[in-house]
């Protein structure tokens, strides 16, 4: 299993130039994938844009969205956006989509919420073939444009994965939970008559270092206020020890995890310093 | 804190006496309805699990209750004039009065203060409080008042169900299965203490109506239970109190609290009797809630939330364990054509809790005996040749015509969409040789086209050129000489042909090399996707001769089984569907119609194929949509190509349109196989992500299935490093 990181641009304050340098940090290793999370409606950097500038300054990581919320663009901005930093990056975009669940984002966009499924599937009908037919550029760097992910967990998430994508993002919780659901995104795959197996990436919050465990949790319970009372479980999920993170990442690969990506919930570069210093550990 | 419990059940009386203990400055009381010894119903189950929540939640009232428990670990069923026994479910029951008494009890020491003969009659009564527990039961006044709140659905069970009671004491859970001229009564009895056991009596509703119990009383209930079960009693009377004739509703609802309003127990969520938790449920809730005001005080709101978050998970998964049994007992006639041993481990095992595995861990020399019975049965072995060991229900053989697979994993090509003109690359070779060495008895090609214009994708394998016949004896050859069978699924892609190999995605057409296509009715399969030709006569005969011809070539390569493909949409599937087939000739409307064409292609087949080389058809058993195919339309089918000499089905599902709603969970085809394979009596094949021996042991033993596909482990890096894996794909 390879391990990655996210990128700050969801936590509040953090500075653009904070951004760009944390990106060229997790370049350096032993980071595999930099990843980025979608919101509209909060104090964050847009994800495909982050994306843009991490490009300018690594050479290696993939870069992830896991997951940008696909109906909230037009599918002809996201193909083209899309398009632009897998070419700035030398083809190194992997694009999760998922519905994601805020409506207040769906809201401030002008896209119904009630219709959220229909749109992603049709802009995962469509995204291949605006890419590959060159009808909107830059042409992609692998045939077929960039590798896509669909995150989601209802049984039409899986089917969508199967149908069109590469793979499947799960959202974040204990191994358990992302076993029941790659079991699940296995069985779609193989009833689609996919050959092969779904790529299968999973991801988690952290926060190491003193004191950093209240500021973590302060920051999920506040970023997840709209999921009532599940802000309290995300953010006792946090993984604020070397021990629990050794822990999650072995639990990840045992469950079939094929790329972890582990999000900081400070944006100060120690975290990625000690993130990096627990994984070439292992 | 001011707290109001509603309700004076063990999950009312528990979560007083277990909040207030933690609290004894709280004010807490406590309001039922009913004098302080009524009670309804005879005897509460509890497994041995649940005990020790008991235990850890209040050891004085532990104490007491366990101490005047019965304790047994055996699970007796009786059947077709048998007796089998299953040892180490360990059960604790109770007479349901007295736990109430011993609860009681515990309230009043605690200060807990009880007012019975008392009913909230107007919710303003509610105000004041800091808290309202409504433990208020199944037809919950609070849950009820706020319903847009709370958002409840009621599902009702379909079958019949009656609460009794005797004073004969059974010494295991005893479920006793008794058919007379009216229908089939199933009794599910368990002791309450050492002077009385409850005695519950379920039938289905046509049943019940045919024996005239929607119109007997209480007595004549009671003689015609008792009539029905003498064999049971011994001439023991059947008791009753307030046993009239219920359906079961199925209680849930969206959220379990508004604002300082909580729902408790049945009044929240209720699961099937068979699965017997309702009272375990509800003191398990009791337990959440309690622990949730410990962590959080007074802080009302975060415990509520605290408290749902902990129990919906619990409660969720045995609602689907519930669903599942519920399923059962509803269908139960599904499978009195099986042998006692079969139809006791399917019992055992119906709700999907306790798998093959663990039937062993809890009684081995059962399953034991069940490997033998099974053994014996399947391979014409003498019984009493295996009076020691058996191999597992996996590992038995399947004769299926003239072939005899040696046990029953199924492994299919995977990792095609490589061939050329219909003639895969080296890479199918080294699959296939991977295959014969997994251990399966019968390894099945992709699906093969019978045409070039048949083929799904661009890369599919095929079987219409005469050099491909030989090449298939080649690859056949290496099978044969790994003792492992092979079949060839033939197909023609109709509506779904002409698309990019499927390491790209589904249906995605060929931008340029494509071929026309052909469909019962001119629909495509994707939106903006290419129209196929509506097929005529020509088209059809043409076709079918293109079945025939690759059946002739299938036999003479030497492949030991043929399976039809007319499952997922393809040409054959999309005459069988009502959503793809708007046809106005004789092969369209009616079901007979819409497997006209399915029944010609394997008439015409079955002219060619050997009689004794098993034929089979794969199958969507569902649409997944609304207006589609259901299950019962599959049956009907199945039944008339078993007429037709098809030994076997691969039963599958969806993939018959875009707006297919496939549900992923645990086992989700093996369920359309069960009714298949027990309703229409004939040997089936699932698939569904099976991956381990557990499952397959598990789907054979039961009789869901006769054949699993399964596939390959997980390879985890311990099981790579010792060489497990190496021969794995």
């Amino acid at each position: 299993m390879r391990v990655g990181i996210g990128l700050p641009s969801g936590v509040p304050g953090a500075g653009g130039r904070a951004i760009v340098d944390w990106a060229r940090r997790a370049d350096e290793g032993p980071f595999t994938s930099l990843a980025v999370i979608d919101r509209y409606v909060y104090d964050s950097y847009d994800s495909l844009t982050s994306l843009a500038a991490a490009a300018a300054v690594t050479k290696r990581v993939r870069l992830a969205t896991t997951i940008v919320v696909g109906p909230l663009r037009n599918t002809a901005t996201l193909a083209k956006t899309a398009a632009t930093v897998d070419a700035l990056s030398g083809g190194r975009l992997v694009l999760g989509l998922a519905v994601g669940a805020r409506e207040d984002d769906y809201r401030a966009a002008g896209v119904d919420y009630r219709h959220r499924g229909r749109i992603l599937t049709e802009q995962l009908a469509s995204l291949r073939n605006l890419w590959e037919s060159g009808a909107i550029g830059p042409r992609p760097v692998r045939r077929g444009g960039p590798e896509i992910l669909v995150g989601g967990l209802s049984d039409q998430a899986y089917l969508r994965a199967a149908r069109y994508a590469d793979g499947y993002v799960h959202g974040g919780g204990p191994p358990r939970a992302f076993g029941r659901s790659a079991d699940r995104a296995r069985a779609a795959w193989r009833d689609a008559g996919r050959p092969g197996l779904p790529q299968l990436w999973g991801q988690g919050y952290f926060a190491l270092g003193d004191d950093a465990a209240e500021r973590g949790a302060a920051y999920l319970k506040e970023y997840y206020a709209f999921t009532g009372p599940f802000a309290e479980k995300i953010a006792a999920g946090l993984l604020a020890t070397t021990q629990s993170v050794i822990q999650y990442i072995r639990g990840y690969e045992e469950a079939g995890c094929g790329e972890l990506v582990l999000l900081p919930t400070i944006a100060e570069p120690s975290q990625l310093d000690r993130l990096a210093e627990v994984c070439s550990s292992l | 804190m001011k707290i109001l419990v509603l309700g004076g059940g063990p999950g009312g009386l528990y979560s007083a006496s277990l909040i207030k203990k933690t609290h004894p400055d709280w004010d807490i009381g406590l309001l039922e309805r009913n004098p302080h010894d009524a009670t309804y119903g005879w005897g509460v189950v509890f497994s041995d699990r649940t005990l020790s929540s008991f235990r850890e939640a209040d050891y004085p009232s532990y104490r007491d209750i366990t101490s005047k428990f019965v304790v047994w670990d055996t699970i007796e069923v009786r059947y077709r004039g048998e007796t089998i026994r299953c040892g180490g479910n360990v059960f604790a029951g109770i007479s349901r009065k007295v736990l109430l008494m011993l609860l009681q009890e515990r309230c009043r020491e605690l200060g807990v203060k009880l007012k019975f003969l008392t009913e909230v009659r107007d919710v303003a009564e509610l105000k004041g409080y800091d808290l309202v527990i409504a433990a208020d039961g199944v037809n919950s006044t609070v849950r009820r008042t706020w319903a847009d709140e709370f958002r409840p659905s009621i599902a009702m069970g379909n079958s019949r169900f009656t609460w009794l009671g005797t004073h004969k004491v059974f010494d295991a859970f005893t479920f006793s299965f008794r058919r007379n001229e009216h229908g089939l009564f199933q009794a599910h009895i368990y002791p309450n203490d050492g002077l009385a056991s409850t005695f519950i009596v379920q039938c289905d509703p046509e049943t019940w109506r045919r024996a005239g119990l929607d119109r007997a009383s209480e007595a004549e209930t009671v003689a015609y239970c008792e009539r029905v079960f003498a064999e049971d009693l011994n001439g023991e009377p059947l008791l009753a109190n307030k046993s009239d004739w219920l359906a079961f509703p199925t209680v849930s609802n969206r959220s379990w609290r508004h604002e300082n309003l909580v729902l408790l127990g049945d009044a929240a969520h209720t699961a099937d009797f068979t699965v017997g938790s309702g009272t375990k449920m509800a003191m398990e809730d009791a337990i959440a809630l309690a622990n949730a005001f410990e962590r959080y005080g007074e802080n009302v709101d975060a415990a509520l939330n605290d408290y749902e978050l902990e129990r919906r998970p619990a409660v969720e998964g045995i609602q689907r364990a519930a669903a599942e049994s519920n399923r059962y007992f509803e269908t139960t006639t599904r499978y009195e054509s099986f042998e006692p041993m079969q139809f006791v481990y399917y019992l055992l095992t119906r709700s999907g809790r306790i798998s093959y595995d663990e039937l062993r861990r809890r009684d081995s020399s059962f399953v034991d005996a069940m490997d033998r019975w099974f053994y014996a049965a399947t391979s014409g072995t003498q019984a009493p040749n295996l009076r020691m060991i058996a191999p597992p229900p996996m590992l038995a053989p399947l004769h299926l015509r003239d072939v005899t697979l040696h046990n029953r994993v199924v492994a299919p090509v995977a990792t095609a969409y490589a061939a050329r003109d219909g003639v895969p690359d080296e890479s199918y070779t080294a699959e296939l040789r991977d295959l014969t060495q997994s251990g399966a008895a019968l390894v099945m090609t992709d699906i093969l086209a019978i045409a070039p214009e048949a083929r799904i994708t661009s890369g599919c394998s095929g079987l219409y050129r005469p050099e491909h016949a030989a090449m298939w004896s080649r690859l056949i050859k290496l099978v044969h000489d790994h003792h492992a069978r092979i079949g060839a699924r033939l197909g023609h892609a109709g509506r779904r042909g002409a698309t990019r190999p499927r390491g790209e995605g589904l249906d995605i057409p060929l931008r340029e090399d494509g071929w026309p296509l052909l469909a019962a009715s001119p629909i495509p399969f994707i939106p903006d996707g290419p129209t196929p030709k509506e097929m005529d006569r020509a088209d059809m005969e043409r076709v079918r001769d293109q079945y025939v011809r690759a059946a002739q070539m299938a036999n003479e390569a030497g492949f030991d089984l043929l399976e039809l493909y007319f499952a997922h949409g393809y040409l054959v599937a999309g005459f069988l569907s009502p959503l793809t087939n708007h046809r106005r000739d004789s092969y369209g409307g009616s079901l007979e119609n819409r497997m006209r064409y399915a029944l010609e292609i394997l008439d015409a087949v079955r002219g060619v194929w050997p009689e004794s080389k098993p034929l089979c058809v794969a199958l969507s058993a569902t649409d997944w949509v609304k207006g589609g195919s259901q299950p019962e339309d599959a049956v009907a089918i199945v039944r008339a190509m078993k007429e037709r000499g098809v030994a076997l089905f691969d039963v599958l599902a969806g993939q018959t349109t875009l707006d297919s709603q496939p549900l992923y969970g645990p086992y989700f085809l093996t369920s359309f196989s069960d009714q298949i394979r027990n309703e229409a009596r004939v040997a089936t094949l699932t698939s569904g992500d099976l991956t381990s021996t557990d499952e397959v042991n598990n789907i054979v033993a039961a009789g869901r299935a006769d054949l699993c596909v399964m596939e390959p482990p997980r390879l985890n890096a311990h099981y790579r490093m010792i060489g497990l894996a190496s021969n794995g794909r």
